[in-house]
């Protein structure tokens, strides 16, 4: 195909073809950021973590006499172990994702520093078994250590902690966890076990290094626990929320009792990224639908206007192919300079907001792909109008001269 | 003459149904998302108190030491306070009005037989809250300042909490059962929920939404044990949550009135002699002090979510893709009728006159988006009060952004215009009339 009239055409019709490329360098450059964003975030819905996240339930029970939790709550979990179908259950201080961070530096040497925010996590006897933890390396708290450890000061009395795997390769990289000793400040605990990796309670306020960095200390039965996990099968997950409520209802009068299943906690937490991700591909639809629309306008009034000169070319021998890849050429060429234009405004957009939100470097491929996004949608605008144009007869040509 | 132009426009955007649907359609929906984002940027990023914010300073202090530095850069300021400092700063009494403050989560038993406890946002403060704050009261009034020190147990319940406790009714000298103390009622405030919630920032986790439920003297609460949601320690030790005064921790906010400028920067000068007595005494390790004013504050600390500024931006992104796409469609409409252009400044239409019609005729285009885009931006915020974000019940369109849709219409609509009506006026008759 020959481009030099194509190109000498389009010099003589700049505005149009500015506008064109206009749109299509905005629209390629919205949408790559758009859907970089997306893709993070979807990203951040789909963070992995080591627990049943299916299987568990979650109650929580607030306000109750802290005095009298020794005698309550194995009184409670008892209760609760009868309801039909859970397998497992424990009290536990906080849960991945409960939006309620309680952090904490946890270093190798007494008295070191470190930026990283750990997520502290208390767990009642049978708390592995009832959160559905896994255990890669050492072994699970005994019931001595559960029974002799207490809570002082926010921090464990106790001598042993579970360190996630993440946590293990950061704080001793190349070697073993298992018995070296964790400090905050003076205090040390001997690391006993390593679990997969298991979300902080508040990954966003946490910080990038804090998202995995998480220990799991025992405590016997304390006020500080205010969370009954109850581990079920799925199926069964949301009747047995429904039972433990009432059950802890009863049994804690004087207290505010709430049950949630794990998938809810999950997706309450992420409701906020999720509505953004929806809004994000929302806007998206919309735009191309509006610079397709835009492109369909400008060349089916572009066709108009040329149609003696369709005509005339038609009547010298064109063949309607011609005519219908002319439009293509065109449109192919217009968008080339739209896209190329669109990428160096993407990358642009991309370093403004680096700098002023939290946002990493867009990867290379999200150029080259949106590129290709718009030179299709280019394609298939321009198809209805091109065909209309290649449907002009020839004896056009002598008309109206 | 403005009539006639109507008619012309009216008639030529009835001729192409298509294109000036696409058109008005397009225009109303980059309008839609404009005002829809809009909106809530201005109420997430809008004024708590309008008529005081000038007066309200955010007093900052570093007790923290220099090797473990508050932030990551070591550049901020710890955004709290520790018990120490903030009953000095409260007690020297340097500012017109001060107070210092914490947010709990406090369990409220009602009284009926059947009745079941539930959480409620609560605030520990000192005796200023209210009148500095301007918190208007519907009953009663707030607690004085031997109430402070006295640790008495009473306690100021927001309006929503007297109409679901006590129906409404005037509840002053009434108990209520906080925390499992009874508390003597003193006051109810009316409906007060200033948004952004600024006094709670960093204290809590929630920025925006309903206000807060009971406000009860600092000391008297702690007396009680209620504990403040946000604790951040420095230093080797750890305290728990009993021995807060005495603690290496920040965990109180506070606000102080100063009328002029010269009273802040008098109570600055005040802060830094603080500070340095601080090192002075062994204390602190770094004297640094910071005095923000109430919008500056909110400003630095960002407390509009950085996605609500983003789909801003997006929308704003989206509205000139829409802008620049009616520019085509609007040329291609005004170069197809070049011979109705030729015949009316033959027939002896001037430049200006051809201009003006063509303008009007966007404007048009760009009224109608705004009508349509009003209707989408209804849409949107209806589908933002469905979200599960803090200030979803906030979001209202208000008469100022009613008005603004249509300026931000007629704007870009005739910006849109000006090339096309341009390109028009400069056809010349003679070629035009030949042709035809």
């Amino acid at each position: 195909m020959e481009i030099r009239p194509i190109l000498a055409s389009l010099r003589k019709h700049r505005i149009p073809a500015v506008l064109i490329v206009l749109e299509i360098a905005l629209a390629c450059a919205v949408l790559c950021n758009a859907v970089f964003m997306i893709s993070q975030r979807v990203a951040d819905i789909h963070w992995s973590n080591a627990i049943d996240e299916q299987g568990i339930s979650v109650v929580t029970v607030n306000g109750a006499d802290s005095k009298l939790a020794a005698s309550e709550m194995p009184r409670n979990l008892a209760a609760l172990r009868g309801i039909a179908g859970v397998t497992a259950a424990a009290a536990a201080t906080s849960m991945p994702l409960d939006q309620n961070p309680a952090l904490s530096p946890f270093v190798t040497k007494p008295y070191a520093t470190t930026t990283v925010n750990t997520s502290v996590y208390f767990i009642g006897s049978d708390g592995e078994q009832s959160m559905g933890l896994r255990l890669l390396q050492g072994r699970w708290f005994n019931a001595d250590e559960y029974a002799g450890s207490g809570f002082k000061n926010f921090s464990s009395t106790g001598h042993v902690v579970l360190v996630t795997q993440s946590d293990a390769n950061r704080l001793w990289p190349g070697q073993s966890a298992l018995g070296k000793t964790l400090y905050t400040n003076a205090t040390g605990w001997t690391v006993v076990g390593v679990v997969a990796d298991v979300l902080a309670e508040d990954p966003k306020f946490s910080g990038p290094g804090g998202m995995y960095s998480s220990v799991f200390f025992p405590l016997q039965p304390d006020g500080v626990m205010g969370d009954y996990v109850l581990r079920s099968t799925p199926q069964d997950r949301e009747r047995v929320v429904r039972e433990a409520v009432q059950v802890l209802g009863k049994l804690q009068p004087g207290a505010v009792v709430e049950g949630k299943t794990y998938a809810g906690m999950r997706s309450e937490y992420f409701a906020d990224t999720n509505s953004m991700v929806w809004m994000l591909v929302l806007v998206c639809v919309v735009m191309l639908a509006v610079t397709a629309f835009g492109i369909v306008g400008l060349t089916s009034f572009w066709v108009q206007q040329r149609r003696r000169q369709i005509g005339i070319r038609r009547a010298v021998g064109a063949t309607r192919g011609h005519i219908l890849s002319y439009f293509r050429t065109e449109n192919f060429l217009l968008g080339t300079a739209g896209v190329l234009i669109g990428m160096i405004l993407a990358f642009g957009i991309n370093l403004y907001l680096m700098e002023h939100y939290e946002m990493s470097r867009m990867p290379w491929y999200y150029l080259p792909g949106s590129a290709v996004a718009l030179w299709l949608l280019g394609q298939l605008a321009v198809f209805r109008p091109a065909l209309r144009a290649a449907a002009v007869p020839p004896v056009v040509a002598t008309r109206s001269v | 003459m403005f009539a006639y132009y109507l008619d012309l426009a009216l008639r030529s955007l009835r001729r192409n149904k298509v294109l000036t649907t696409l058109m008005v359609l397009a225009l109303a929906l980059g309008i839609g998302a404009t005002i829809t984002t809009l909106t809530v940027l201005k109420l997430l990023s809008g004024d708590p108190l309008p008529q005081k914010s000038t007066q309200l300073f955010y007093p900052q202090l570093d007790p923290y030491p220099k090797d473990q530095p508050f932030s990551r850069s070591g550049k901020r300021l710890p955004w709290l306070m520790s018990y120490v400092d903030a009953m000095n700063l409260l007690h020297a009494r340097k500012a017109e009005r001060q107070a210092v403050m914490a947010m709990s989560q406090v369990k409220v038993t009602p009284q009926a037989q059947d009745g079941k406890p539930f959480y409620a946002d609560g605030v520990m403060t000192t005796t200023d809250f209210f009148p500095m704050f301007d918190a208007p009261f519907q009953y009663g009034a707030g607690w004085a300042s031997t109430d402070d020190e006295s640790r008495e147990q009473v306690v100021v319940i927001a309006g929503f909490l007297n109409d679901k406790l006590f129906g409404g009714v005037n509840s002053v000298g009434r108990t209520i059962r906080i925390d499992d103390h009874d508390f003597r009622i003193i006051g109810v405030l009316r409906s007060w929920a200033p948004q952004p919630r600024f006094y709670a920032l960093h204290l809590s986790g929630r920025n925006y939404g309903k206000g807060d439920a009971v406000f009860m003297p600092l000391l008297s609460a702690r007396a009680e044990g209620m504990t403040p949601s946000t604790v951040m320690s420095y230093g080797s030790q750890q305290s728990d949550m009993q021995h807060l005064e005495t603690a290496k921790s920040i965990w109180l906010g506070m606000w102080v009135q100063l009328s002029s400028a010269d009273e802040a920067s008098a109570y600055k000068l005040f802060l830094g002699n603080y500070a340095q007595q601080q090192v002075a005494l062994g204390r602190f390790q770094l004297s640094r002090v910071a005095l923000s004013d109430l919008m500056s504050w909110l400003r630095n600390e960002q407390v509009v979510p950085d996605d609500v500024r983003l789909q801003t931006g997006l929308a704003f992104g989206f509205l000139l893709i829409c802008v620049v796409n009616t520019v085509g469609l609007l040329l291609a409409k005004c170069l197809r009728r070049s011979r109705e252009i030729g015949v009316r400044r033959a027939l002896g239409a001037s430049r200006v006159a051809i201009f003006a019609q063509f303008m009007v005729e966007a404007g048009i285009v760009g009224l109608a988006g705004g009508m349509l885009g009003l209707g989408f931006a209804e849409l949107g915020l209806w589908g933002i009060r469905h979200q599960p974000a803090q200030y979803a019940s906030l979001a209202h369109l208000d008469l100022s952004m009613f008005l603004f849709t249509f300026v931000v219409a007629l704007v870009s609509s005739l910006v849109a215009g000006l090339l096309p009506a341009w390109r028009a006026c400069v056809v010349a008759p003679a070629p035009q009339l030949k042709a035809a």
